[in-house]
């Protein structure tokens, strides 16, 4: 650095003679001032009709008038540090940007359809009239993804005790890799499967429970990580006490450890729940479509939120229409604040009832 | 401790010689617990509270009587409690069946595939077209691989490097408390469903890109990838293999930047320190301290991204318009994915002999790619784990 030689030459910007020279607190303000104004010169001279154009050569010019002025005041290193946490935070605006814009953008195409009518009818002989409603496809939802939840989670739970409680050597070894990997399944390809062993061959159509074994499939390896994670949590203090009162292992795992992390895997549950009950991809090869009301998950074609939306939009039956497709941004409105709330509600939970460790 | 445990459980068998004790020997070197349930029980037993525990020999001798115990844990540590069995048995069962099920999807995949390597008359891997329904069926997955590992690629391409900077800003560069309720925020855009994506990729992203895109092609066409030959006007450009790759780069930011986030908050204190104290910047900070220790985590994450956009399926299937030709013009219209292939092609599949197979066999290679994918991930972070460790 050039402390002691901007040192013999006191500035105001030079707040102590050990950092050297600095640009003053407002640099960036005036940095990002000076690219607007530029980008905006820029396009009235130049003539640009768009506004992005404007927007990414402001952003580009601020970089660049900072970087500039940086490295004239303040020398390479700190030029290139602030370039650097320059692009770190518009990284991560970068990320918040699209977040907005698809809430933002779902939310005004999909209220429109909200009415009484819109959750209490189901979709029997309207066709692509107006009217109508997701009853049929939220029943089929819901039921789906509790009998998914229902094999995962003890599976899972199970799977996720043994890992933390029993598990050593070869074995426990394979089924943690295998766990990871199975993360890695594509939704579509875990359909896929069910549809070869379930339907293809043995003749039965397709019905509410095999979409559910896919979604099961899917949530497994979501159940075991996160579930084993919160067990780990349970402080071995509180396992050796039990165990010195005399108390059996599995009394243990179900008195002790289990309450301790109940909050914890409850959380976990919900996570599991929130991430398979938007999948879309299984339920095209296993569940069908109906426009009437099936209550029997396990006879018969049921319809689902995700497939009310692609049936709505006409990629099954390829004729779309402006009311089906005003229905299925309500149907993906209504998916995206089911999943969100299931979100929002694990991670309250999460918050308000921690496992106590000391 | 477990040691001191083990010479008690050492001692009793010594007082007390039985058939069950190579039993007992096998499972304490197994578990280290073992020992533990052994004098946990005689605890119970002495102190007459175990409703089910086998009173052995020494106990009697304090007196405790043998009926008001019926099974347990003998003082030998020989566990003969039913619960715990079953309770094992049942852990153990649940882990079993995980591994059950991956075999089950590699043999039926495979098995179910079989018919379309017969009865083809195009090459099953270099042929670019997805025809199984006519006769004789003509399909192969020349293009769809390209359509995946193109639209895989620039996913990481755009998507990584701004998934380490939310990384980084989270863990290095925000407010402690600022980053929690940020690092939540991201959490969410994974949360949301990937139907929701595909939608507004289609809906709003298209038509708002296509004048990006004709740019693109304009100014930037001289890079023959970018550049559209047979669009005349911006409205011709749209659905490309360019958008999808976009729409999966904002999917797999949350997953790469969730893993990349624990790394880069596992980087030891004093290695920050150490380059503070040499006067480094911010920067200096993370590049000599942050990134070289987080490498292993960061290859590992870009990978997991990778595997979560090959095998993306109903984003892709929505914003890509169908073809199955090889397009190295990556802004023109057009373009197929492994997965997208299978919804799209599905309603169509099962009215002719070949169709299913042909989309089984789809799915294989998506199963063996992705699988390859995070294996490879997987044993990165291993190894770094063990590294560290």
């Amino acid at each position: 650095m050039t402390s002691l030689a901007a040192g013999s030459r006191p500035t105001r910007t030079q707040p102590s003679e050990l950092v050297g020279a600095r640009l003053p607190r407002w640099a960036p303000v005036a940095a990002a001032v000076a690219g607007v104004v530029l980008a905006l010169a820029l396009k009235a001279v130049l003539g640009w009709t768009g506004w992005l154009t404007a927007f990414f050569s402001a952003a580009l010019l601020f970089v660049v008038v900072l970087t500039g002025w940086s490295f004239r005041v303040e020398g390479r290193r700190r030029a290139k540090d602030r370039l650097a946490s320059t692009l770190i935070y518009s990284s991560f605006v970068a990320a918040l940007v699209p977040l907005v814009l698809i809430l933002g953008y779902i939310v005004v195409k999909g209220l429109p359809a909200f009415n009484a009518d819109f959750f209490t009818h189901s979709m029997n002989g309207v066709g692509s009239r107006a009217g109508g409603g997701l009853y049929a496809a939220f029943i089929g939802t819901l039921e789906q993804v509790a009998i998914a939840a229902i094999i995962a989670l003890p599976i899972g739970l199970f799977t996720a005790i043994y890992l933390v409680e029993y598990g050593k050597g070869g074995f426990a070894r394979a089924v943690t890799f295998f766990v990871d990997v199975m993360t890695g399944v594509p939704s579509i390809v875990a359909g896929l499967f069910v549809y070869t062993f379930l339907l293809l061959g043995t003749g039965l159509r397709p019905f509410g429970a095999a979409g559910s074994i896919a979604l099961a499939i899917l949530m497994l390896p979501v159940v075991v990580r996160s579930s084993e994670e919160m067990l780990k949590l349970v402080p071995r203090e509180l396992r050796d006490a039990s165990y010195a009162l005399g108390v059996p292992k599995w009394r243990t795992i179900v008195k002790v450890v289990l309450p301790t992390a109940l909050s914890g895997l409850i959380t976990s549950a919900l996570l599991a729940i929130a991430r398979v009950a938007g999948e879309t991809a299984p339920l095209i090869l296993l569940v069908g479509y109906a426009a009437k009301i099936n209550n029997n998950p396990f006879h018969g074609d049921q319809a689902t939120l995700p497939m009310f939306v692609w049936d709505q939009l006409g990629k099954r039956t390829g004729n779309a229409s402006d009311f089906g497709e005003a229905r299925a941004w309500g149907a993906a409105l209504t998916l995206v604040l089911l999943v969100l709330l299931l979100n929002v509600g694990a991670r309250l939970l999460a918050r308000l009832a921690r496992p106590k460790t000391r | 401790m477990p040691e001191t445990w083990d010479r008690v459980a050492a001692d009793d068998r010594a007082a007390d010689p039985r058939t069950a004790e190579a039993e007992l020997l096998a499972e304490a070197g197994e578990h280290g617990t073992a020992a533990t349930e052994a004098l946990t029980g005689r605890l119970a037993g002495t102190a007459g509270s175990g409703a089910s525990g086998t009173v052995a020999a020494p106990t009697r001798r304090h007196g405790a009587a043998p009926a008001a115990a019926p099974h347990g844990v003998s003082i030998t540590g020989r566990s003969t409690r039913v619960g715990d069995r079953v309770f094992k048995g049942l852990a153990a069962g649940s882990g079993g069946l995980l591994l059950v099920v991956m075999a089950a999807i590699a043999v039926f995949l495979i098995w179910k595939a079989l018919p379309a390597f017969s009865g083809n008359s195009g090459n099953l891997i270099t042929t670019q077209a997805w025809r199984p329904q006519s006769s004789p069926p003509f399909f192969g997955i020349a293009a769809i691989l390209f359509g995946t590992v193109v639209s895989a690629l620039i996913a990481m391409l755009v998507g990584v490097p701004v998934a380490i900077g939310i990384a980084l800003f989270i863990a290095h560069y925000a407010r402690r408390r600022m980053a929690t309720v940020l690092g939540g925020i991201v959490d969410l855009l994974a949360a949301v469903p990937s139907l929701v994506f595909g939608m507004w990729g289609l809906y709003f992203l298209v038509p708002n890109t296509r004048g990006f895109q004709s740019w693109l092609s304009e100014y930037w066409g001289w890079l023959p990838f970018l550049k559209n030959t047979t669009a005349t006007s911006t409205a011709q450009y749209g659905q490309s293999l360019l958008m999808a790759g976009i729409v999966l780069a904002i999917m797999i930011v949350p997953t790469v930047s969730a893993v990349t986030r624990e790394v880069f908050l596992q980087v030891p204190g004093e290695t920050m320190d150490a380059a503070w104290a040499l006067g480094a910047t911010k920067w200096e900070m993370v590049r000599t301290a942050v990134l070289p220790f987080g490498r292993a985590g960061m290859i590992s994450a870009a990978m997991l991204g990778l595997g979560r956009a090959l095998g993306e399926t109903i984003a892709v299937a929505l914003v890509l318009n169908s073809g199955f030709v090889i397009n190295p013009h990556l802004t023109e219209p057009g373009g197929d994915t492994f997965a997208s292939t299978i919804a799209l092609k599905f309603g169509e599949a099962s009215g002719s002999p070949k169709g299913i197979p042909a989309l089984v066999f789809a799915g294989l290679c998506l199963f063996v790619i992705t699988l390859l994918v995070n294996s490879a991930a997987r044993m990165i972070i291993a190894r770094r784990r063990e590294f560290t460790a």
